[in-house]
């Protein structure tokens, strides 16, 4: 397996969406009913006799803008506007399985990438079914005829069919073998490669956009759950007289995750958990603390860990190197704070089950459900809603929230909507790991890169995951922990990455980018490090790491030019570089910063992007603006830390994210490669923190070994 | 029984007089537009409008407002085309979606006070609205734009 696909295997972190009751209906066909009649070649497209355009969507919109990459795509082949589809949710299907992980899941930044050749294929076999249908119907070849937004047409500028009008005729013929179907050629493309408007603006400036929040079957009922206080407590009695007394409450029953409050509306549900009383037995998680682990890690950073790369002899080249570091690289938890807490709704009635969901596991969340009840997984069927943000923490290792929601409504009859507080959210774990490295780097007497040995602690991610065992077991340890080290493009000759997987009570989960956006901090970092080491600048160092790998080359130049690199600044504004390659794209940021005591202030990011191919240009814009602004919330003062077992912080107000004026001016620029088509939900958000580090060091000397910047400032 | 007065209609609820606005609204009005995002007033999602000023429903006690004038995301219509809907969409400002109606109902306020609102009123008015897609770039720039339709006399 190679290193890029490993990457993209243990990557997680955009989006997805759902179906039915709670039906997400595209604005313009409010009131649309179903046609007559529909042309159905496969499992994505309809072409009704009333000439719409249905297709169905496996993928969730978590805010990625899949709802509008993958319509595109498909739009392009079969040759009709976008703006005309109607978009539907998938439900658990393996039509929609990612094509080699098998599931149907949504994550990796690689939808687009698994997804594009398919989607062609399949607007294409429609589109050379519909027009053999008006060959055969007006006795001409088919060479003569062509295809303009949803109509058959002949190249002699004679007759002209609606597709609609073909409907019925196109679907008596047989589906044409993959050899027999012509794409077009991607010069010929309308609407692939130029900005299209999200085909979800309207009901989400209109609030009728269905979130897994708003889901409405008849009869449901709202339950929150009094939570373990801690990492690994357990319930060891509890009371709920006084909050069976709250005027609305319905039930108190213990799950596998605490007591559940069920009543007749939210707030119902929170004044009765306000009055249970629940004795937990905090025991497992006691004495462990981010101070407890870090003590304990360090000690593990210095000893030789697993290997999980290693090139050249970094042996001889520490004996050898003229000028070398030694340095320890921190980065802590971190909440994923999706916008919308995690919920779920579940009905559980006659041996089957029914379930609402914003989730990017669709059909591991089925299985898992499945399992929990003790029924077969045809009995349970999935509707998948949009999400309010996923980042990764809706692509849950255990399907939590989901198999939770399950737990609760199990044999209560009606459908039960379990939602989370923020304080459940931010505190109920499956945070991006806490990491601590141990780097030591050199250079050569003349000031070249010589060599590179990180050693990492931390508890990977991948192991705790269903997909995660056959890559496991296939290379002998979990990639998740060196993802973005072992795999950096920087051309250290002398390169080794070792690991202490932890297994500590706190638990943790893909985000935003996952290990890139751990690794791609520290390889920066030092890399800054060793370029003021060498007495050159950042970029000029870089160049010369990067100097096999044109398509970096052109990324790091591009960002570089268009940031004024090396140009005289406003007084006081100082620029840090970074690059970082995550999910098939590579990135460059350069960050325009000022200091002034502790208050970091970042002016400006420039990006550049090699994304192979921009489906969706204006898209991927918005995706590094998006993941930018989300490294950033953190790299300035994102961390959860823990006490006694217990999440420290809560909510906003402990956790802060970046707000409106706090917001730089984000420049991004995309470099078109002939590279494969790359991701491009996460790998924006890798280069800002050390890019923003490094500008902190070029105005103030110190360098940022440990984030948030912060806590390191403070 | 408690009378709010919700988007122009009378609208009677069985509700305990602590309970948030927020809740009324989505759980007992079903006016789902109106998202929860933090419960303490410090994330703006469920941002709706009281007697024509920006609150956040989520610490508004129902009982507080029966006397009011009270306004949602769906008062702006299911069409998207009041003239701040025609930024949003003309800017293809949403991501994931879900603080955008509380986004939208803090932006109409500023823009129905304010003809011509510089960066600064605009980061006075937003704060209080967190989007955790980063959204906020196109925000400011469709605030501007809201603005400029808006003096144009709802013309493009």
């Amino acid at each position: 397996m190679s290193t890029n696909r490993r990457a993209f295997l243990i990557g997680i972190g955009v989006v997805a969406a759902g179906t039915t009751v709670g039906v997400v209906v595209a604005p313009r066909l409010l009131g649309h009913r179903k046609p007559p009649f529909d042309f159905k070649p496969n499992a994505f497209v309809r072409i009704g006799t009333d000439g719409s355009f249905t297709m169905t969507l496996g993928k969730a919109e978590m805010g990625q803008g899949i709802y509008t990459g993958m319509p595109m795509t498909l739009a392009e082949e079969l040759d009709v506007n976008p703006q005309r589809l109607t978009i539907e949710f998938a439900p658990v299907d393996p039509a929609f399985n990612h094509p080699f992980l098998k599931m149907q899941f949504t994550g990796g930044s690689m939808s687009t990438i698994s997804t594009y050749d398919q989607m062609r294929l399949m607007g294409a076999t429609a589109r050379t079914m519909l027009v053999s249908a008006a060959a055969a119907r007006w006795k001409v070849p088919v060479e003569s005829l062509a295809t303009d937004d949803g109509t058959v047409v002949e190249r002699n500028g004679g007759r002209r069919a609606t597709y609609a009008s073909l409907a019925e005729d196109a679907a008596k013929l047989p589906v044409p073998a993959k050899e027999n179907v012509k794409l077009k050629d991607r010069g010929s493309f309308k609407y692939v490669g130029k900005p299209q408007k999200r085909l979800d603006n309207v009901v989400k400036v209109t609030g009728r956009a269905v979130f897994g929040s708003d889901v409405q079957p008849p009869e449901m009922l709202k339950a929150v759950i009094a939570r373990a206080p801690s990492f690994g407590a357990k319930v060891k009695s509890f009371d709920a007289t006084r909050a069976r007394a709250v005027k609305g409450v319905v039930d108190v029953k213990q799950v596998p995750s605490g007591v559940a409050v069920i009543a007749e509306n939210t707030w119902a549900a929170l004044k009765g958990r306000e009055a249970l009383q629940v004795e937990w037995d905090e025991s497992a998680g006691q004495n462990v603390s981010t101070a407890s682990l870090r003590a304990e890690w360090r000690g593990l950073a210095a000893k030789p860990g697993t290997v999980g790369k290693d090139v050249g002899n970094v042996k001889n080249a520490l004996a050898n190197a003229a000028r070398k570091i030694d340095v320890e690289y921190e980065l802590p938890y971190l909440a994923h704070a999706c916008m919308e807490p995690m919920n779920a709704a579940a009905l559980v009635k006659d041996g089957r089950c029914t379930l609402w969901v914003g989730t990017q596991n669709q059909s591991q969340d089925l299985n898992l459900v499945a399992q929990a009840l003790g029924i077969p997984p045809a009995n349970v069927e999935l509707h998948t809603q949009f999400l309010g943000g996923g980042f990764g923490r809706r692509a849950s290792t255990h399907s939590d929230f989901t198999v939770e929601a399950a737990h609760v409504a199990n044999g209560v009859g009606r459908p039960v909507h379990v939602v989370w507080t923020r304080e459940d959210d931010m505190r109920g774990g499956f945070y991006r790991p806490y990491s601590i490295s141990r780097v030591r780097a050199g250079l050569t007497a003349d000031g070249k890169p010589l060599f590179y040995h990180q050693t990492v602690v931390g508890k990977p991610v991948l192991k705790q995951s269903p997909i995660g065992k056959p890559i496991i077991d296939k290379l002998g340890f979990d990639p998740s922990s060196f993802e973005g080290a072992a795999n950096t493009l920087y051309g250290f000759q002398n390169l080794r990455v070792e690991s202490h997987d932890t297994d500590e009570v706190v638990t943790n989960l893909w985000w935003r980018s996952v290990g890139n956006s751990i690794h791609g901090f520290v390889v920066n970092g030092v890399v800054d490090e060793l370029a003021t080491l060498a007495g050159q600048d950042g970029y000029a160092f870089r160049r010369e790491l990067l100097a096999t790998q044109p398509r970096a080359l052109a990324v790091l130049d591009a960002a570089a030019k268009n940031a004024g690199w090396g140009q005289p600044l406003p007084a006081g504004r100082h620029h840090g570089i970074a690059l970082h390659e995550s999910f098939g794209s590579i990135v460059a940021e350069v960050a325009e910063v000022s200091v002034e005591g502790r208050n970091v202030r970042v002016h400006r990011v420039t990006c550049a992007i090699d994304c192979g191919f921009a489906i969706n240009p204006d898209q991927v814009v918005a995706q590094v603006q998006s993941a930018v602004i989300y490294g950033l919330s953190a790299a300035l003062a994102g961390e959860i830390t823990i006490d006694k077992g217990r999440a420290v912080q809560g909510n906003f107000t402990d956790y802060p994210v970046l707000r409106m004026s706090e917001v730089p001016q984000i420049d991004v620029h995309i470099v078109e490669s002939d590279g494969p088509l790359g991701g491009l939900g996460e790998p924006g958000t890798p280069p800002i923190a050390p890019a923003v580090c490094a500008a902190i060091h070029a105005a103030t000397g110190q360098r940022i070994r440990r984030l948030p910047i912060a806590a390191s400032l403070a | 029984m408690i009378t709010l007065n919700v988007n122009g209609q009378s609208r009677q609820i069985d509700a305990d007089p602590e309970m948030p606005l927020l809740w009324a609204l989505r759980d007992l009005l079903k006016l789902t537009g109106t998202k929860y995002g933090c419960g303490v007033a410090a994330c703006g999602a469920c941002t709706v409008h009281v007697d024509g000023q920006p609150v956040r429903s989520c610490v508004t006690p129902v009982s507080s407002v029966a006397n009011a004038k009270i306004a949602t995301i769906e008062s702006l219509g299911v069409k998207g085309d009041h003239p701040v809907q025609r930024a949003w969409i003309e800017l293809d400002v949403v991501q994931c979606g879900y603080c955008q109606s509380g986004q939208i109902m803090s932006a109409v306020a500023l823009v129905e006070s304010n003809a011509n609102p510089t960066d600064a009123d605009i980061d006075a008015a937003m704060d209080g609205n967190i989007c955790r897609c980063g959204t906020y770039p196109r925000i400011r720039a469709a605030i501007k734009r809201a603005a400029e339709i808006k003096r144009n006399g709802g013309a493009a």
